[in-house]
């Protein structure tokens, strides 16, 4: 059962990845990468972290990606031009590829904890929300303050960078 | 191997995979868009190697640092998106080899 969810996430997830970098429409970007968004949340539950995947959705695949596609409509973002591969580019498409083709599954190896299996059930976290919360709230209680106040921050610069008429 | 059963390294090598198809497409596409799509990409793998991570070696702080990232990421976003917007005014443009001067 893990495995037929795992490879079928897994590849979804990559093919989904690809048609973000190699598709020229931005309008087919953003929607190949909303999939893919969604293919994370799927793996995010195989590994038992329920409420992150539902954040996943809500925050990356919702909020985040309307705002991408509303930025594309506003703008009316044209197709890209195909430029032509020139071959030291490539070569270096090419090199990258090898490399991580061969260097990923190495580096990975070379880590002892790679080895463990996954069995669903026997996972020692749990991802309900009344955990994550009970940690984010006690140990993590600052870290959550700053990140209220870099959200405050973002929205004021984003508020004075949109301004059409600057005045003093 | 397709058969045998799913490790942690299986959820490691996936995220390595995905970090290079995005920083792929931050080196590659010349679309300021496409870049910030593709700097998602990249934030999305070091967060499913951190869950994996927390997963099997049982520790849930990683999910809280996942957390973090979700929200600096939207944050990143939106300032990111308000400075194309305020450039693409001036430039007409999203393309970065036309940015590449410091002042308009």
């Amino acid at each position: 059962m893990e495995q037929i969810f795992f490879w079928s996430l897994a590849v979804g997830l990559l093919t989904a990845a690809s048609a973000v970098v190699i598709l020229r429409n931005p309008v087919s970007n953003a929607v190949c990468l909303v999939v893919g968004l969604v293919f994370q949340a799927a793996l995010f539950v195989t590994l038992e972290a329920n409420f992150l995947a539902a954040v996943q959705i809500i925050v990356y695949a919702g909020a985040v990606m309307v705002l991408f596609l509303f930025v594309i409509m506003l703008l009316d973002v044209k197709e890209e031009a195909r430029r032509p591969m020139v071959w030291p580019k490539l070569v270096g498409v090419f090199v990258g590829v090898v490399v991580a083709v061969l260097g990923i599954p190495r580096l990975v190896a070379s880590f002892p904890a790679s080895q463990k299996k996954l069995i669903w059930g026997e996972g020692k976290t749990s991802g309900a929300a009344q955990d994550l919360g009970t940690l984010l709230f006690t140990s993590y209680a600052p870290l959550f303050l700053a990140t209220g106040v870099l959200l405050l921050v973002a929205t004021i610069g984003v508020v004075v960078l949109c301004r059409r008429d600057p005045s003093p | 191997m397709i058969t045998g059963d799913i490790t942690l390294g299986h959820y490691l090598a996936l995220s390595g995979f995905l970090f290079i198809i995005g920083l792929a497409g931050v080196l590659l596409r010349r679309s300021l868009l496409i870049i910030m799509m593709s700097l998602e990409l990249l934030l999305n793998a070091a967060n499913l190697a951190l869950v994996a991570v927390g997963r099997f070696q049982g520790l849930p702080d990683t999910q809280v640092a996942v957390f973090f990232v979700i929200t600096v990421a939207a944050a990143e976003v939106a300032l990111g998106l308000a400075i194309l917007v305020a450039i693409f005014r001036v430039k007409k443009t999203t393309a970065i080899d036309r940015m590449a001067n410091l002042r308009f």
